[in-house]
């Protein structure tokens, strides 16, 4: 291992060594408040090293990582997602009476696996990157241990993540039997080799493991219960962090192995890819559960990226990059609005009814959520809609027309429910008036601020966005 | 230059609306009405310099906006957009001042929306980029929607939702063609715009071509609205603030117009010959089912809805006829129908602010007790039945004109709707004004406030019927490329 491979592998050292800190004063001052910022300064620094890292892109590091300029970018989206996290969750935690010290811990190694993942060339540092992140994980959704629901919602997650993991593992083992490799790159998907009993099954499992923890349908059972038992930051964090760098390395995979000229392949993701637009925006109308209702919206959100993933090429990349990006402030963003809005004995205010006549309550908090739900929805003004633009452009523009369909039948089912909840927002303030609402931490109100002031930003201008990602795609391996 | 001004004094207004709203209820309303005086100033003297540029364009302005993605904010103003901008901003300011005493909540958020839906409608007006058309297209409902949901009647959030959903749905129908366009345009040219002048030298396949035109035709037919698409009309008029209503129907509905003319027939203009019968068909089904269904309500309001999609069947009989007469006729309906029906919607919310109710069944006889209101009532309703001498008269007349020469059966069955809507408009008139007195409370008349905007909005009816040649001149220029384009050797 050369010097440069250390600088290329920097962002994942620092954060190593800012886990090793956080569990220092997590272990030694377990009253203290200082896990939190420790965890929050580590990980951006972690960030910032993303700069000399990329000055030395493209470059293969070992055979398990590669450092391009696709890796790069998702690993920035990962670190700002897990800063926003940290900074939803600063006062969030404290404030239910949970411990303060192992909460960053667990963000931040659940962050360096899905760094791992999205570094990843090869089945086994995607693997052990995968484990990473999701052990981490069930710990972050269960973490009010004294609550039911968190800890049926860990259970849940702990049984389908390991069966995920399972799957995954045999499909690579398959895969590994008919290919004789576990490196990406080698695997020859437009040859004839696939269509074989072994590979086609291995490569069915391996999909069948990365649509559970994508929630796709019909792999989506386990998404609104975990999303609405565990606390509202871990729900963002699993939303966008995991399925982030899950969607990142399977695009990677299909376009390593040249997957996008073996028709087979594609088909299986195009009926996932619509199954999920479909019934996650039906089931979703008949949510009276934010939370629920916002789960079955990233199920939806999740069929909307595979439209460009389907496409592949250029184009896909940087869709899929743009696309996941706005998915990362407008989710975030709307788990904020409840993470901020979280009552001391009650939790996490579930209900869409608790939101009636938020706007006049809290104008600035109701108009941060209704905007996230805009987004969401697509419309103009926000960085929902050039997703949107990006998504239908990239299928249309391959020729994906069932998938282009389903996105806009979907598109426009899912207005219902948004709207729902922006309608409630708008209602009229309840009488009697209900249970004051809390003031948020000032972390949480300077993070919504920034994401709804990026949302609209990079809404009205995507320019410089897009320049990024264009940056990052000019410096991919393989693609 | 001074186009995006047209589109940011009303975005500033709003702005200062919102901080006046925390100081009391006058302030956002005289920043409304100063913020739309300036505008409708500025678009007069937008359109002043005309000889000096080039074609049917008054004015425009193109600068890059996500270049990576070819998308300019490319904006121009043509006769077409400059009467409709017109009719933008008087209207608003209209609504502003029939709103005084109607919005007592929220005031300062109220204008805030109504001020943000005009933005869009005048953004909807001016644009010449695909997507940047589409932008403000979907971003004049966000506003609209509010205003209903919020400052609306007994079941506002239904008719804000349904609304919503309608246009919004149809709007994505247009979103998937306007990509698809582009990304013919792309693979045909290797850049990738959406530029209005660009993708009109666009050349699909004959076969997508017609789902593309299909595409905008439905988003367009939603809004006008053309008659299987406009269940949402009736209830989101009928539940709208005086506010709302008028700039629905008077405003809202001409954008599907607007975008049928500057899009559909230039950018499609095979498709659209080919596609006209069944357009023409809708449009005569619009006239008198509207009609019909306008005799049938009780509800005043919802009358006055229904009026509406018969009116602007003649709107889509024109535009589909596809010669100058009928397209002229189609503007002056345009414009007339604006001021007679939002004049109707002014009226009927005074009616519901004094009586409480829109049920006609509760009305009559208020002749006697408020003659003014009642006179006013009487003239915007034989405005709305087509009186010669008044401006939906002018339209009408010429529609039917454009349509005989197009087709004559169309035109035929389309003139029955003019004896549906003097049935419509006189039995309006004798219930609510005319027989026995039903109610005892005793009521206002007019104020001087609201007689002003009535006279203005009279006044101007009587303008476009009397003499209507300077709307005609104005229109000419954009409509003949229009028909150029559309009905190449056609009269």
């Amino acid at each position: 291992m050369s010097g440069g491979d250390l600088v290329a592998i920097l962002p994942f050292l620092v954060l190593g060594a800012a886990i090793l800190a956080v569990t220092l004063v997590a272990a030694f001052a377990p009253r203290s408040k200082g896990a939190s910022p420790v965890a929050l300064a580590g990980t951006a620094l972690a960030l910032a090293s993303l700069w000399p890292a990329a000055s030395v892109a493209p470059r293969q590091v070992t055979p398990l990582l590669v450092i391009d300029g696709y890796a790069l970018f998702f690993l920035g989206l990962i670190l700002a997602a897990a800063i926003a996290v940290l900074l939803l969750s600063h006062g969030y935690i404290g404030r239910q009476g949970l411990p303060k010290g192992e909460f960053p811990l667990l963000v931040v190694l659940a962050t360096f696996g899905a760094m791992a993942v999205v570094a990843s060339d090869h089945f086994a540092s995607f693997f052990l990157g995968l484990e990473t992140l999701s052990i981490p994980l069930l710990g972050l959704i269960a973490y009010p241990r004294l609550r039911a629901r968190p800890v049926e919602a860990g259970v849940k997650y702990l049984m389908l993540s390991g069966m995920s993991s399972a799957f995954l593992l045999f499909g690579m083992a398959l895969v590994y039997a008919r290919f004789g490799t576990l490196s990406f790159a080698r695997l020859p998907l437009d040859s004839g080799l696939p269509a074989t009993v072994v590979g086609l099954a291995g490569l069915a499992l391996l999909f069948t493991g990365l649509g559970f923890k994508l929630s796709l349908v019909p792999f989506h059972m386990w998404a609104p219960d975990v999303y609405e038992g565990a606390p509202a930051p871990v729900g963002a964090f699993v939303a966008v962090v995991s399925k982030a760098a899950v969607v990142a390395v399977l695009l990677r995979l299909l376009l390593f192995s040249h997957a996008h000229s073996a028709p087979t392949i594609l088909r299986m993701i195009e009926v996932v890819a619509i199954a999920s637009m479909l019934a996650g925006n039906l089931l979703a109308l008949l949510q009276g559960n934010l939370k629920r209702l916002l789960a079955y919206s990233s199920i939806a959100q999740l069929g909307y990226v595979l439209v460009p993933v389907l496409a592949g090429g250029a184009a896909a990349i940087e869709a899929v990059e743009y696309y996941l990006a706005s998915y990362a402030v407008m989710t975030i963003g709307a788990f904020g609005v409840i993470a901020a809005l979280a009552d001391t004995v009650l939790g996490d205010r579930d209900e869409i009814e608790a939101y009636r006549g938020l706007l006049w309550r809290r104008p600035w908090l109701g108009g941060c959520l209704a905007l996230m739900l805009l987004s969401l929805a697509g419309l103009p003004l926000t960085m929902g809609f050039f997703a949107k633009f990006y998504a239908l452009k990239a299928g249309a523009g391959a020729g994906w027309w069932p998938a282009v369909g389903a996105l806009v039948a979907g598109s426009a089912i899912g207005l219902f429910y948004y709207l729902r909840v922006i309608v409630a927002l708008l209602g009229a303030v309840p009488v009697p008036a209900p249970e004051p609402l809390p003031t948020p931490p000032w972390p949480a109100t300077a993070a919504l601020a920034v994401l709804a002031a990026a949302l609209v930003g990079l809404g009205l201008y995507p320019a410089p966005l897009i320049a990024l990602i264009r940056t990052a795609t000019t410096h991919t391996l393989g693609g | 230059m001074i186009l995006p001004w047209l589109i940011l004094v009303p975005v500033l207004g709003a702005g200062l609306a919102w901080l006046g709203g925390r100081v009391g209820g006058h302030p956002p309303r005289w920043i409304a009405l100063a913020a739309l005086t300036t505008d409708f100033g500025l678009t007069l003297w937008a359109a002043h310099p005309a000889p000096a540029t080039t074609g049917a364009w008054l004015a425009s302005f193109d600068r890059p906006w996500v270049s990576p993605l070819g998308i300019r904010l490319h904006l121009a103003m043509d006769g077409l957009s400059l009467l409709l901008i017109l009719l933008t901003l008087g209207l608003g300011i209209l609504s502003v001042i029939a709103s005084w005493s109607e919005i007592t909540e929220r005031v300062g958020a109220f204008h805030v929306h109504l001020l943000l839906t005009l933005a869009g409608i005048v953004g909807v007006f001016l644009a010449l980029d695909l997507l940047l058309f589409f932008f403000f297209w979907e971003l004049m409902l966000i506003p609209m929607s509010v205003l209903i949901a919020v400052w609306g009647h007994e079941r506002r959030t239904y008719a804000a939702i349904k609304f919503f959903l309608f246009t919004q749905a149809s709007g994505l129908l247009m979103f998937v063609a306007i990509v698809t366009l582009a990304s013919i345009h792309y693979r045909q040219t290797g850049s990738l715009s959406f530029d209005y002048g660009a993708l009109a030298q666009t050349r699909p396949s004959p076969q997508t071509a017609f789902w593309l035109m299909l595409g905008f035709f439905i988003a367009f037919a939603v809004k006008l609205p053309a008659f299987p698409f406009h269940p949402w009309l009736p209830d989101a008029h009928t539940e709208a603030p005086t506010a709302g209503s008028v700039i629905l129907a008077g405003l809202l509905l001409k954008t599907g117009a607007y975008g049928l003319l500057r899009f559909v027939l230039p950018l499609f203009p095979v498709q659209s010959r080919a596609f006209a019968p069944a357009a023409m068909a809708l449009g005569v089904v619009g006239i008198l089912y509207g009609a019909i269904l306008a005799f049938a309500q009780r509800d005043v309001k919802r009358l006055v809805a229904y009026t509406s999609v018969s009116h602007l069947g003649f709107v889509l009989l024109g535009i589909y006829s596809m010669n100058a007469v009928a397209l002229q006729g189609a503007v002056m309906q345009m414009l007339a129908h604006g001021l007679s029906t939002g004049g109707l919607f002014i009226l009927v919310g005074a009616l519901q602010e004094r009586l409480h109710t829109r049920d006609m069944d509760a009305m009559g006889g208020l002749w006697s007790q408020v003659p003014r209101l009642s006179a006013i009532g009487l003239f915007f309703a034989i405005a709305s039945l087509g009186l010669p001498g008044l401006g939906d008269f002018v339209g009408e007349f010429l529609v039917l004109l454009g349509a005989w020469r197009a087709s004559p059966g169309f035109a035929i069955a389309a003139a029955l709707g003019l004896v549906l809507s003097v049935v419509y408009a006189l039995a309006l008139v004798q219930r609510v004004f005319h027989g026995e007195r039903r109610g005892t409370a005793d009521i206002p008349d007019f104020s001087p406030r609201h007689m002003a905007i009535m006279a203005v909005m009279m006044a101007v009816l009587v303008w476009f019927g009397i003499s209507p040649q300077p709307v005609f001149d104005t229109a000419a220029p954009g409509l003949a490329g229009i028909q150029r384009t559309a009905a190449p050797g056609g009269s």
